[in-house]
């Protein structure tokens, strides 16, 4: 807080607005002084007004009060009850509830605010219910309950809406009191009060929200009556959306129940309930265009409107419709460009990237034009989104690159900050990848940029691009320009980074190689130690002097490190505290879901909701491939089984709240397998020694048991891992049934004491059987360009086959299943089926046992019996790995 | 299916500078000093070049729907959630733009506000309760806010508003100017 400072000084300068304030040079220390006024035995109310006023600055201002500080104020405050000032004590009702007292002070005010909830002033009991209920704890509502029940009902609306208002916040804490109040609660509901209304709907759907029938109930007799208020019409409209998410569509007239009150909401006369009917309706699972049609009707009405809010509020829920419905939204269309020139810049955002989600091929042009006018004037924010919706346009209509790719870098010259540069740059990027007609022009894009960009980072990253694919180009020449350049005039981490791409293209492109030695060469005087010995390196690999460049080189250069960098950079950090030397072979290879999703989802939203589907598939994430590995790692009777290749989801062998639960991860190695048994011990009596599983094979002769490691003593509720190793040929896709009896020896418990008895007996628990199937073998590895790696898949190698899957429900069901039978990785977001679709197809990658890189395109289609028809292409670098996939299907 | 009554999650009342007149957050997403006046900073300037002095004018800032409206030196802000109907929080908004034009005769700008903050405060507290909407008519708030009705001398219906109003500030913001 600011000192008090001489105010001769300020009179010259009317500019500054303290000069005016009546709290100007307010000072924490004085206002506690002053507040001493409360205890004066002849209270002045205006002064006493005035102080809490000074207090109540000082704590809206963000200054605290120490706990010593607080105590006293308050217990001065409570003496202003004293006084029969109507404002007085209206400001002390407010202080109490800012002070926010500590339980063992409350008491001293709980008399007077109980004097004052059965005062006769309307004001008071509504203002003391608020106090009381904010600060007591739950003893002393008991004592007070009666009142505030009878509160409930009171016919001013001030006094029943701070009685359930106080409810909504009481039921946190104290349910059960509150609770007993329903039947005046649903007294409430029938107020004429609009907040009361409100209040009690809020407060009666609270204390049933989890009795769904309850909920049901609510809703069915609320949505044939008149509800009055537009908030609790609101609220009715939520939970509608709720009971209608969780009930059954009706099977004869295929109608959804309760539609026919939203549609009715449509046409309500308040704003406020339209929009929220409308919302309810885009949000209401797999609805149909027949449903949404009204909605987006008066949706599209709003657009128009003169009011700000209204227009984004329907910008916004139709710009998420377009993700799932974007043919609903063409109508709109026309409304949507007006707004592209909007003053408000969220509003004209969001009709931008609506239409782009919208917008057909022919329209492309148009559209850009229009964006380019805007980009000038909005933020880096907004920005950043219109440059993710172009993106994925962009990967939508490959055709129209080049009108997209020259927006980029139009824009990528203009002035911004490093995040939305970066979102350009990786746009680019992933054009380039994606799209290989768009690659030499997108390189030149990014040459030009690098010539004047201040972020390191994004330097560095353009250039390990040039050197990675500029001498694949027709005229790699062109680009040594740019990079030596780099090595002139840049900081040292991008001159390094210069030197290595400078080195790419000498081993790549034979006729260039003279003229990067000669570049390299200059780059020994560098006066960075990285650039220097980078240089050093490079010359020596290139063969300075020599005439042919070693195989190695090339491998050297060029090799991919056979692990997925985000795992590697994991796998570093995890090592840095370790004293055994890094062993580039245990970096898990199995790629991480998010990180291939992230670039590819043009919304954060999408991302979100992609990652949560992943990680359910992977068994969740505590479980995964990285702690599984340390596990592992750490037992010294796995040590030479040689490098985990991947372990699958947790199979349940015991059904759930059984006595013991037992679930199994299968552990892949390329000649062993470990059977994990992730065991639990459910019954608080017993103390489980010795614990064991017996497998035996039932089916397959490939494996041969090798070792068993049980766990010693196994607790209640303690869970523990014992271990079953079985040996398999080297390489070879085993597959296998096993059946499991659970072992151990059991000790009775003294659930008193928690003592074990001396004796105990052995016992046995039969469990599930367990298969080794094939998908167990492939790994989940996506690739970046499905149709590139494809095509360098030797097509002499290629399987196709074709199935009938029978009645499915959706495409979407059986792309599901069968990607969940391959255990593979969907690529480039083709595991979604677009509603409504007939035939889809569906690109997965995997790695098979050994390293043995598979593709497979999936091909469906479904006809109106629901009949599903599937042809599934395989390649792979060995054709028995292909054939074994068809196999993997033939027998699911 | 997570269904929520409609919540505020802050209410802002900044002069010019952004620099903060009234402020009330019901939320914990802000668990710190520093953390609320950084929102404040960010929604400020944000908001800054808009013009929102005829509708109040809407955006999505960090996350959270915000709803506001200028007069003179003060803005005025309503936070919501990012799932919360848009339309609900402008009525917020409205309720309390207009309860504090009522509460100072139309005389809204950081002075007046400042010399009458008690009234500011008061407003806010009978506007909002711990997130939950507790009124949004402005005429109710003025007169709950002015304790119309509490004197048991004057009949309410012998008391009009401005009477009401002459009464409260007479009491106690007058009092502040020294």
């Amino acid at each position: 807080m600011a000192l008090a400072q001489p105010a001769a000084k300020k009179d010259d300068d009317r500019e500054d607005d303290s000069e005016y304030s009546p709290f100007y040079g307010i000072e924490k220390g004085a206002v506690l002084q002053e507040a001493r006024v409360f205890n004066d035995p002849q209270l002045d109310a205006r002064r006493c007004a005035q102080v809490i006023t000074k207090l109540l600055y000082l704590i809206n201002q963000g200054e605290t009060f120490t706990k010593i500080e607080a105590t006293e104020v308050f217990f001065a405050v409570t003496k202003l009850f004293q006084s029969k000032d109507i404002g007085l004590r209206r400001m002390v009702y407010l202080v109490i509830k800012e002070i926010s007292p500590s339980s063992d002070e409350v008491i001293i005010v709980t008399s007077s605010l109980m004097k004052d909830m059965n005062s006769k002033t309307d004001l008071y009991r509504a203002n003391a219910i608020r106090v009381l209920c904010r600060i007591t704890e739950g003893g002393l509502l008991g004592q007070i309950e009666r009142y505030l029940k009878q509160a409930v009902v009171d016919k001013n609306p001030v006094v029943s809406s701070a009685a359930l208002v106080s409810g909504i916040h009481l039921l946190q804490s104290n349910a059960d009191i509150v609770k007993r109040w329903t039947n005046e609660v649903q007294e409430a509901l029938q107020s004429k009060a609009p907040l009361v209304q409100f209040h009690a709907l809020a407060l009666l759907h609270q204390i049933r929200q989890n009795d769904r029938l309850a909920v049901s109930k609510l809703v069915s007799s609320l949505t044939r009556g008149t509800v009055r208020s537009p908030l609790a019409q609101c609220l009715l409209i939520r939970y509608t959306s709720q009971v209608i998410a969780e009930s059954p569509p009706n099977l004869q007239t295929g109608d959804r129940p309760y539609y026919d009150y939203l549609e009715g909401c449509l046409r309500h006369k308040t704003e406020m309930v339209i929009f929220e009917a409308a919302r309810a309706v885009t949000q209401l699972k797999d609805v149909t265009s027949r449903e949404l049609t009204p909605a987006i009707t008066v949706l599209q009405l709003f657009l128009s409107s003169s009011k700000p809010v209204l227009r984004f509020a329907a910008v916004r829920t139709l710009n998420k419709v377009a993700m799932t419905h974007p043919l609903a939204v063409t109508n709109c269309n026309i409304d949507m460009e007006s707004l592209i020139t909007d003053q408000n810049r969220s509003i004209a955002t969001l009709a931008i990237t609506t239409l782009l989600k919208t917008g057909n091929e022919s329209s492309v042009d148009r559209l850009m034009k229009q964006i380019t006018n805007f980009m000038s004037d909005i933020a880096d924010e907004f920005k950043i989104v219109v440059v993710e919706a172009i993106r994925s346009l962009c990967l939508k209509f490959p055709q129209k690159y080049r009108t997209l790719m020259s927006f980029l870098s139009n824009i990528l010259r203009e002035e911004g900050g490093f995040e939305y540069k970066k979102a350009i740059v990786d746009s680019i990027l992933i054009l380039i990848n994606e799209i290989p007609e768009a690659k030499e022009g997108g390189l030149a894009h990014l040459c030009e940029f690098i010539e004047d960009c201040e972020f390191t980072y994004l330097s560095t990253q353009i250039l390990h691009l040039l050197g990675s694919e500029g001498p694949k180009t027709a005229d790699p020449s062109k680009y040594i320009r740019y990079i030596y350049n780099r090595v002139i005039l840049e900081n040292a981490t991008v001159r390094a980074s210069a030197v290595s791409a400078l080195a790419k293209f000498g081993v790549v492109v034979e006729t260039l190689r003279p003229r990067i030695l000669i570049l390299l060469r200059r780059c020994l005087y560098d006066n960075d130690d990285e650039v220097r010995d980078r240089a050093t390196l490079y010359l020596n690999l290139l063969g300075d002097g020599q005439e042919t460049v070693q195989e190695e080189a090339q491998g050297f250069i060029f090799g991919d490190l056979g692990v997925p960098l985000a795992n590697l950079e994991a796998s570093l950090q995890d090592y840095e505290a370790s004293e055994r030397p890094f062993d580039i072979a245990a970096v898990p290879k199995d790629v991480k879901p998010q990180a291939t999703v992230e670039k590819k989802s043009a919304t954060s939203k999408k991302v979100g909701k992609d990652v949560s589907q992943n990680t359910t598939a992977n068994g969740g994430l505590s479980s995964g491939p990285d702690s599984y590995e340390k596990l592992l790692n750490s037992i010294p009777e796995f040590a030479g089984f040689g490098k985990l290749f991947k372990s699958s989801p947790p199979v349940e062998l015991t059904e759930p709240e059984t006595e013991y639960s037992v679930n199994v991860v299968k552990h892949i190695y390329p000649g062993y397998i470990v059977f994990q048994f992730n065991c639990t011990n459910t019954i608080a009596e017993q103390l489980l020694e010795n614990v064991a599983v017996v497998m035996e094979a039932t089916d397959g002769d490939d494996f041969r048991f090798v070792a068993i490691k049980p766990i010693v003593s196994m607790p209640y509720g303690a869970p523990g891992q014992a271990f079953v190793t079985f040996e398999k040929p080297e390489g070879a896709c085993s597959l296998g049934k096993f059946s499991n009896t659970l072992t151990f020896y059991v000790k009775e418990v003294d659930p008193s004491t928690g003592e074990a008895d001396e004796e105990g007996y052995e016992d046995e628990y039969q469990l599930e059987d367990l298969e080794v199937t094939a998908a167990d073998y492939i790994l989940k590895t996506g690739v970046s360009n499905f149709r590139n790696t494809w095509d360098t898949l030797d097509p002499e190698l290629e399987c196709s086959d074709e199935y009938g899957l029978g009645a499915r429900e959706s495409l979407q069901e059986a792309i599901q299943a069968v990607s969940t039978i391959l255990g593979m990785q969907p690529c480039e977001g083709t595991d979604v089926v677009p509603s409504n679709a007939r035939s889809h197809t569906c690109l997965l990658a995997g790695q098979f046992l050994g390293g043995v890189q598979v593709l497979v395109r999936l091909s469906v289609g479904i006809d109106a019996q629901k009949q599903v028809a599937m042809k599934l292409v395989v390649r792979s670098e060995d054709r028995a790995v292909s054939s074994v996939i068809h196999e993997i299907i033939a027998n699911a | 299916m997570e269904v929520s009554t409609p919540l505020i999650k802050n209410i802002l009342l900044l002069d010019g500078e952004g620099k903060r007149v009234a402020v009330k957050y019901f939320s914990d997403d802000w668990p710190t000093l520093n953390a609320k006046l950084a929102f404040e900073k960010s929604v400020f300037t944000k908001t800054q070049k808009t013009s929102a002095r005829t509708e109040a004018e809407i955006g999505m800032f960090d996350g959270y729907i915000v709803v506001y409206k200028f007069v003179s030196d003060l803005h005025f802000y309503v936070s919501g959630g990012e799932d919360e109907n848009e339309l609900i929080l402008a009525t917020v908004l409205q309720g309390f733009f207009d309860a504090v034009a009522l509460l100072l005769r139309n005389n809204v700008e950081k002075k007046t506000v400042l010399e009458n903050l008690d009234l500011i405060l008061l407003c806010l507290d009978e506007l909002v309760d711990g997130g939950i909407i507790l009124e949004s008519d402005a005429n109710v708030i003025a007169s709950r806010v002015a304790m119309r009705g509490a004197d048991a001398d004057v009949p309410l219906s012998e008391q009009t508003i401005s009477q009401a109003l002459a009464t409260a500030k007479e009491h106690l913001a007058r009092s502040l100017l020294k």
